[in-house]
């Protein structure tokens, strides 16, 4: 007989609203809501210790992720992604002598093996402990994904590096780490404490153009890996660049403008234009070194450097886009489906 | 403060345009539909890949094979040079894989352009590439060896005929994995522990060039060309080459190097003459 573990049976009281949220701003027609809702809504159940110890092993299940995105930047980098020719094995064995290219290919292969894991014990510990439905929905759609990314990482090997399966695995694993930055930040104390809300004009503006930048840092990071892959299409990766440089900056432009006060979106909007113009110089920087590596008779260094460090902060640029869109509709009453993660608090007019 | 007018203007039709794109139903369509041609787009930036997974093309068809008359067999000999500034010759490093450094007491140069004496040009790879019609000729039964070395390929460059066995080696005390790159035949990629068995390896179809590389050991590689008769030589370290046994007729005879290309000359062989076919390469013409 399968039993279903107990989930916010414990009504608690009201948690105290966090003072770095909300503000007025004078001019703009700002009311301010009251947030006072009850734990039990937001899915707090009485074991705290719980949740937050749920949420530091999302934590870090994101953050091998981020060294997983950058161990696959290494293998393409050092171009050893042929450098083990079987799978699921590693010549024939769980651990091949390391050596030259094998040293990339089976540490990505070890590293994708545990985080694989990682989610696998995040899903179903969402699934055992967490009471909100869309929730536990998102931890079995990022174990779909991380096993899905683990065939396709083998069918790259099978096939030979096909450009396509390559530009999906690269995609696929940006998508993986947005499931678990997501993941990370719906299991937060901070998240699912209750927030002061603002009803400002513009605010559905703000959220779609949040969730545009988004989507659109994502495509072209799918131009960036077409370019990785295929060694063609550099004219479309630069006009995606200067787009999504124009969309940050409209995007933080409006955060500085009309949201200054809102900590949890000033903070990623300045996080988000520190390492655009981090990608900027990254993304030049590896244009030029690959240009004046093109006689080389293997990788530099330097290159597999700075190339690396583009798509490690580029997958930091999307995450941190989608982090300040999630905030703006988390901290940005508008109805809509992405309030389901918050599990919408109660709005009482003051 | 036209200009700040202009800039208000821009911005104001930004925000319109954006506002328009932004509807959410509009977004989730621009952005499937802007995913799948991209990913569509980079399956097509990349290099067509024929192998296991690719299309086949027919195999080479098998006839009559022609027997060489010795008596009336021509030869074709010539120099391959190389015209303007030598290149630096570009160090490998190795000091990534110990067992490979240690195989090694000088520095070891690449091989892709070697400019020796009298500016001769060595590792060019010249075959009779139009003449021989639909001729069939007797396929070697020796097989030819390539060697992984000093983790280097022994040699660099070299010619097999459509058939004849590959047979390849590991004298290292590490691991390789060969990997050709053909277009026009399949694709393999092997493993090859130290004190492996040599393997056997064949290619049904013609190839100018299939590129070979060890992705464990990026600086290695080598190039094979694959044609359907035993008239190619690859030229030494002198620059020079020999064609031999090749029934009287007209012929044209191509060079190809890994970074200079290809240079092709006509030339008519009477039986039993021999002529001197000589190629030059120029520095300009260094492709990436």
């Amino acid at each position: 007989m399968v039993t279903e573990a107990p989930r916010n049976t414990n009504p608690s009281p009201p948690a105290p609203l966090p003072g770095g949220e909300g503000g007025q701003r004078p001019g703009e027609g700002i009311a301010r809501l009251n947030a006072s809702f009850c734990c039990s809504e937001l899915g707090i159940n009485s074991s705290v210790s719980g949740a937050t110890w749920l949420h530091r092993f999302a934590l870090v299940a994101t953050f091998c992720t981020f060294v997983l995105i950058i161990a696959g930047a290494l293998v393409t980098g050092n171009e050893a992604g042929l450098a083990v020719p079987d799978w699921p094995l590693s010549y024939g064995s769980l651990m091949p002598p390391m050596v030259g290219g094998i040293r990339y290919e089976h540490g990505h292969r070890m590293i994708a093996g545990f985080v694989g894991l990682l989610t696998t014990v995040l899903a179903f510990w969402l699934w055992r402990r967490e009471s909100r439905r869309s929730v536990r929905m998102l931890g079995f759609i990022a174990l779909g994904a991380v096993v899905a990314q683990g065939i396709l990482g083998g069918i790259t090997v099978l096939f030979f590096l096909p450009t396509i399966i390559s530009v999906s695995h690269a995609c696929l694993a940006q998508a993986f780490f947005c499931l678990m930055v997501s993941l990370t930040l719906v299991t937060s104390p901070g998240w699912r404490q209750g927030v002061r809300q603002l009803e400002a004009r513009g605010n559905s503006f703000f959220q779609r153009l949040c969730a545009f930048t988004t989507g659109f840092i994502y495509l072209q990071l799918i131009l960036g890996a077409a370019l990785r892959h295929s060694r063609s299409g550099i004219v479309f990766h630069l006009v995606g660049a200067l787009v999504v440089t124009v969309l940050v900056m409209l995007v933080v432009t409006r955060v500085l403008r009309y949201y200054p006060d809102v900590s949890s979106l000033f903070r990623a909007a300045l996080v988000l234009s520190i390492l655009l113009l981090a990608q900027l110089f990254l993304g030049m920087g590896s244009y030029l070194m690959r240009l004046a590596a093109r006689q080389d008779v293997q990788p530099a260094l330097a290159m597999v450097t700075i190339t690396t460090a583009h798509v490690a902060v580029g997958a930091l640029v999307l995450v941190t886009s989608l982090i300040l869109t999630l905030q703006s509709y988390r901290v940005l009453p508008q109805a809509n489906k992405m309030r389901r993660f918050s599990a919408a608090p109660q709005k009482v007019a003051l | 403060m036209e200009g700040k007018a202009s800039l208000v203007n821009t911005h104001k039709i930004l925000m319109k345009g954006l506002e328009t794109i932004m509807n959410p139903k509009k977004f989730a369509l621009l952005f499937v539909t802007l995913t799948m041609m991209l990913i569509l787009y980079a399956c097509g930036g990349g290099e067509q890949k024929t192998g296991e997974t690719g299309e086949q093309k027919a195999p080479e068809t098998t006839g009559p094979v022609t027997q060489i008359d010795s008596a009336t067999a021509a030869t074709i000999t010539g120099k391959v040079t190389y015209e303007g500034e030598k290149p630096k010759p570009i160090q490998i490093r190795m000091d990534a894989e110990a067992a490979c450094a240690a195989l090694h007491k000088e520095p070891v140069y690449a091989q892709q352009v070697v400019v020796n004496g009298n500016n001769a040009l060595q590792y060019v790879f010249v075959y009779v590439k139009e003449g021989l019609g639909d001729k069939n000729f007797e396929i070697s039964k020796e097989p030819v060896v390539l060697d992984q070395k000093g983790c280097m390929y022994h040699p660099h460059v070299f010619g097999v005929q459509t058939g004849q066995h590959l047979k390849v080696l590991n004298s290292d005390p590490t691991t390789h994995n060969i990997h050709p790159v053909p277009a026009n035949n399949r694709e393999w990629n092997k493993s090859m522990s130290p004190g492996v068995t040599p393997l056997e390896q064949t290619f049904p179809r013609e190839e100018i060039m299939i590129p070979v590389k060890c992705n464990v050991h990026p600086w290695m590689k080598s190039y094979i060309g694959v044609v359907k008769h035993p008239f190619f030589a690859v030229s030494k370290e002198d620059g020079t080459f020999e064609i031999k046994g090749l029934p009287p007729g007209d012929y044209t005879i191509e060079a190809w190097h890994e970074k200079l290309g290809t240079s092709t000359q006509k030339v008519t062989v009477g039986p039993k003459e021999t002529k001197s076919v000589d190629f030059t390469f120029k520095a300009a013409a260094v492709i990436s």
